[in-house]
């Protein structure tokens, strides 16, 4: 192995088909019209020095050392700039170029600390291997004023900012606006006086920067470096591997000193990040080695006593006895499973089969029943396939981008970037949203053309007035409906949704949007060329949350923004695996691939493959295994790598379940909030720590390859299969490889998947039906997956939800998360990501927050008809008069204690945007919070007496 | 279960399919919604609750409820 490190072509790619061909040192190069001489020269192995040039940003030509000489042209042009052109003959080496450079890098070093021996960047400096390679042997000058005692800036916790070392060469303010989009760092002064300076000459913690990481990615020396760089030296090998936080499933190398991580460098032959990567997936890595993980199984008889750390077979036979005898006694649907998106579809998938196998019923569910369950059940109805449509590269095609109920600059950051991108070159941007969101005016150089700013609860009656628009102005692409869709079922839908009770003007008292503003956002969706939609959880997260789904497959449907690059639905996943633990047969009705338990042939298929009698009948959800809990009917659980116990709604209801139940086993990690609540911990592996598969929300499978020895001695697939054979169900494998195998054998979308292949390709985007195919990035090309081929409208009728305003409950709380911190935050909150977010805060109109008296960082009670909790106030404007808002990462908060138990009609997903609630200042903390406190302390007291008894 | 639990969820699948003005088909979506996504047990209970009571069940759930024996 070794660092193996990535070329730097100098300047990005050209996306051009025309060819032509010139002669760079005597060697005929051909390129695509519109590439940089230095690329080509890159491409056929000839470097040419530089220092302000990197692939991923825009040439800028300005530190000079890359000039060239082209035969018969004028003087010595940039070759970061210069683009090819036919016939062109151009030397990058002879003495005049070498004198110039030579006198560049004279210059720069003259201002430069002489201290590469104890650099951090000594090995890794493109400025060190500049002046090498342009052989400067002295420097003449002796400036009477130098940088080199400007002053360090460690405000950053990851990385620092040595402006003694800069060279000024811009690529950090670069990077910094044209791949991450935020434009936090500018040139402040002339002259000598230039320098970097984020914001108005602030610390980088003061200024907007998002800690992205991209400045440093680009930083050509040590000005911009990793404190884990400072810290522990340069990395010796790099691995690739798949980061493990959002639906974006960002492609990294996971640089390494022998086992330790020393950086996590984004990949820039990663395809769905493109070499970007935010503050979690960037530098939030540390919690896979803090001390809080356990690495020791251990059990307990009930969750007052103490744990015991015992060996692996001793907890393995513990859990797999107490799961025999809760059959035994209570019958064999009495105990189940619930994964989560965290896991590798390989984990997923074995885990199903266990239960579905081993423990002979089909109780088992995944996370994604509290977040895109709608996605599939609504994509599946009318375009025949529980998934997204396109790549994500497919926005840089859009002419017109729809975002609904999803905030991809704080949720899906990576994709929120090339999405601003796209933003600034001049799509339209039409944002449906309760919540000023960044996008709508926040970021810099965009501005929604359209913000309907919809109350809570109100998105089938929003979707429903824009169709309506759609249709009753015949903006309807006749040809696409009549040739992809199902024509019965648009000819029902049309004439349901022209009816006036759907008009913009008669739903704006539900919606609260001017049916002004609803009817031009239509017409601009409609017309204004290649039309995408993006949603997140602000759509599925409702009791309509089904509803609002299939209402977007209708609008895109109606206009024909499907099959083709630039258009879609786009189901903004949350977690890093929700796709794939779907797709691997989470949920309690489908075997891997989304097909029912009760289909014949398919439950035929897995009884022969697995060699096990299988239930008919669909399984529990994971509301239903809690109501089961309190009557006594659902005794077991088996939890990996999810915490209930935090992220679901209701939650004195499901810890008074998990209270009920006679073992809840919890392979986690950390002791989370659900391990509180256990009687078995098998200690888990961080995706650092073992072999597998994430799918994420374009379908791209991306290998997660092991970079360290799992701490507990196990990945967890391996601790899964312990307990099947345990559980006298056996499993054999001995590599994930095997497990992947074994799904695309059974699963036709995933038949041509392999690891050779992924290895081969870098990643494969499902459907992949046989060996030949490379995947399928955009879906429904030709004809829709339905049985027919066609695409199905339904009905979509506007349903209030049962969470009402009153004069109780004057308030409805929406949630959401902020680009810090992850989820329950179980990650997140081990690192430093906590100088950005350290407590989650409740936003609160200056009118609703004046009416009470409120002012920022008070203490107000927020009280639902479930619960009360106590959150600090931030005054802001961002929400509306009437909304309130918070996010919900901290297990303190108690977020869903004040959340309900509504949920969508069609699968359950709870409604946690939409909470009737009442605010007040008060001056303690909430009787729930205590109580929690006093439980919470008492499980890690309960903890450290078991380690103590080792 | 609760019986309470399992009205509200039938009643709020009921609410969706009742756009459609064929009311055999809507029913008939009622009733294969709950057969494809409900546990038996379930199924068995809202079936019990039906038979004895059923009275805070929407009619177009008490159609689809009573076919579910039969499929």
């Amino acid at each position: 192995m070794s660092i193996n490190k990535q070329q730097d072509f100098g300047t990005p790619a050209s996306t051009a088909t025309e060819q032509v061909t010139l002669e760079i040192d005597g060697f005929k190069v051909t390129a695509p019209a519109g590439t940089s001489i230095m690329r080509a020269a890159a491409s056929i192995g000839i470097d040419i020095p530089k220092l302000c040039a990197t692939d991923s940003i825009e040439p800028f030509g300005s530190c000079r050392l890359c000039v060239v000489q082209i035969e018969g042209g004028r003087g010595m042009p940039a070759s970061c700039t210069t683009p090819v052109a036919e016939g062109l003959k151009v030397s990058t080496q002879n003495q005049k170029l070498a004198e110039v450079r030579r006198g560049v890098m004279e210059l720069y070093i003259s201002d430069h600390p002489l201290d590469c021996l104890t650099c951090s960047a000594n090995g890794d400096c493109e400025l060190q291997d500049m002046a090498g390679a342009v052989g400067l042997r002295e420097v003449r000058y002796n400036p009477v004023e130098t940088h080199l005692h400007a002053v360090k800036d460690e405000s950053n916790p990851y990385f620092s900012f040595d402006p003694s070392k800069c060279i000024v060469c811009s690529r950090c303010v670069r990077a910094c606006e044209e791949t991450q989009g935020t434009f936090a760092l500018t040139i402040d002064g002339r002259g000598f006086d230039s320098k970097v300076s984020p914001s108005q000459n602030e610390a980088f913690m003061d200024s907007e920067c998002v800690s992205c990481g991209a400045c440093v990615q680009a930083c050509p020396t040590a000005t911009l470096m990793e404190k884990s760089v400072i810290d522990h030296g340069q990395p010796e090998h790099a691995i690739v591997t798949t980061c493990a936080y959002c639906g974006v499933g960002c492609s990294f190398r996971a640089e390494m000193k022998g086992e330790q991580v020393i950086r996590m460098v984004p990949n820039k032959d990663g395809k769905a990040n493109h070499g970007h990567s935010c503050v979690k997936g960037r530098f939030a890595f540390g919690y896979a080695t803090h001390k809080d993980r356990i690495t020791k199984p251990m059990i307990r008889a009930s969750i007052k006593d103490a744990w015991q750390e015992v060996s692996w077979e001793e907890a393995i036979n513990h859990a797999a006895s107490e799961l025999k005898r809760i059959q035994a006694k209570y019958g064999k649907d009495s105990i189940g499973g619930i994964t989560s998106s965290r896991c590798t579809n390989e984990e997923v998938y074995i885990m199903q089969k266990l239960i579905r196998a081993g423990f002979g019923n089909n109780n088992v569910d995944t996370c994604a029943r509290v977040c895109h369950s709608p996605t599939g059940y609504g994509l599946k109805q009318t375009f025949g396939e529980s998934s997204g449509t396109q790549d994500f590269d497919s926005v840089m095609k859009a002419d017109v981008i729809l975002v609904m109920g999803a905030n991809p600059t704080d949720g899906h950051p990576v994709f929120g970037s090339m999405m601003k991108k796209r933003l600034r070159q001049g799509a339209k941007l039409i944002v449906i949203d309760p919540r000023e969101i960044d996008l709508v005016e926040k970021s810099p150089h965009i501005q929604a053309d359209y913000h309907l700013k919809l109350r809570p609860g109100t998105n089938v009656a929003l979707i429903s007035a824009l169709a309506h628009v759609i249709v009753t102005e015949q903006l309807i692409d006749e040809n696409f409906v009549n040739e992809r869709c199902d024509v019965a079922s648009f000819d029902k839908w049309k004439t349901f949704i022209a009816q006036e009770q759907y008009s913009p003007e008669a739903t704006t008292d539900i919606t609260g949007v001017p049916a002004e503003q609803i009817r031009a956002a239509a017409r601009l969706y409609a017309t204004a060329g290649n039309a995408a939609i993006y949603y997140g959880l602000g759509v599925t997260e409702h009791s309509q949350g089904s509803t609002t789904v299939i209402g977007i497959a209708n609008l895109a449907m109606a206009t024909g923004n499907l099959g083709r690059d630039g258009v879609g639905v786009n189901p903004l996943r949350g977690q890093n695996n929700v796709q794939g633990s779907c797709d691997m047969g989470s949920f309690p009705h489908e075997f891997p691939g989304y097909r029912h338990v009760s289909d014949e042939q398919t439950h035929r298929l897995f009884e022969d493959a697995w060699q096990a009698e299988l239930s008919w009948e669909p399984g529990l959800r994971i509301p239903n295994m809690f109501d089961a809990a309190m009557d006594k009917s659902f005794m077991g659980l088996y939890c990996e790598g999810e915490d209930i116990a935090q992220s679901d709604p209701d939650i004195q209801h499901v810890h008074a379940a998990l209270r009920a139940m006679e073992c809840v086993i919890v392979q986690d990690i950390f002791l989370n909030e659900t391990a509180k609540f256990a009687h078995v911990f098998l200690p888990g592996a961080s995706f650092l720590e073992k072999d597998g598969t994430f799918t994420n929300a374009e379908r791209r499978i991306s290998p997660v390859r092991k970079v360290m020895s799992p701490l507990a001695g196990y990945q967890d697939w391996e601790v899964t299969q312990m307990l099947a054979n345990a559980m006298e169900y056996p499993m054999n494998y001995s590599h994930p490889s095997e497990i992947m195998a074994e799904i695309a054998s059974l699963t036709p979308s995933f038949a041509g998947v392999s690891y050779e292949k992924i290895d081969q390709l870098g990643s494969i985007q499902w459907p992949c039906y046989d060996q030949a195919s490379v995947g399928t990035p955009i879906m429904h090309e030709e004809t829709f997956m339905r049985d027919n081929g066609k695409g199905l409208f339904m009905l979509t009728e506007y349903v209030a939800t049962e969470e009402r305003v009153t004069k109780m409950f004057p308030l409805i709380l929406t949630t959401g998360r902020i680009l810090s911190q992850y989820n329950v935050g179980a990650q997140t909150r081990r690192t430093e990501n906590n100088a950005w977010h350290s407590e989650d805060l409740l936003e609160i109109h200056s009118h609703d927050a004046e009416d009470r008296g409120l002012k920022t960082g008070d203490w107000v009670g927020i009280k639902s008809r479930v619960g009360e909790t106590v959150l600090r106030a931030l005054i802001t404007d961002r929400v509306q008069p009437g909304v309130v808002y918070t996010t919900f990462h901290f297990p303190e908060s108690g977020a869903n204690v004040i959340t309900t138990d509504n949920s969508d009609w069609a699968t359950n997903c709870p409604e946690y945007k939409v909470t009737a609630v009442q605010v007040s200042k008060v001056s303690q903390t909430s009787e729930w919070q205590e109580q929690y406190q006093v439980f919470s302390d008492n499980q890690l007291e309960l903890l450290a007496q078991g380690s103590q008894h080792d | 279960m609760k019986i309470k639990t399992l009205i509200k969820m039938a009643n709020s699948i009921g609410d969706f399919f009742n756009a459609e003005s064929d009311k055999e088909l809507a029913a008939n979506g009622v009733k294969k919604h709950i057969l494809r996504s409900w546990h038996p047990r379930m199924r068995k209970e809202l079936i019990a609750y039906y038979e004895q009571d059923g009275s805070e069940l929407s009619d177009l759930v008490k159609v689809a409820v009573s076919g579910l024996e039969s499929v």
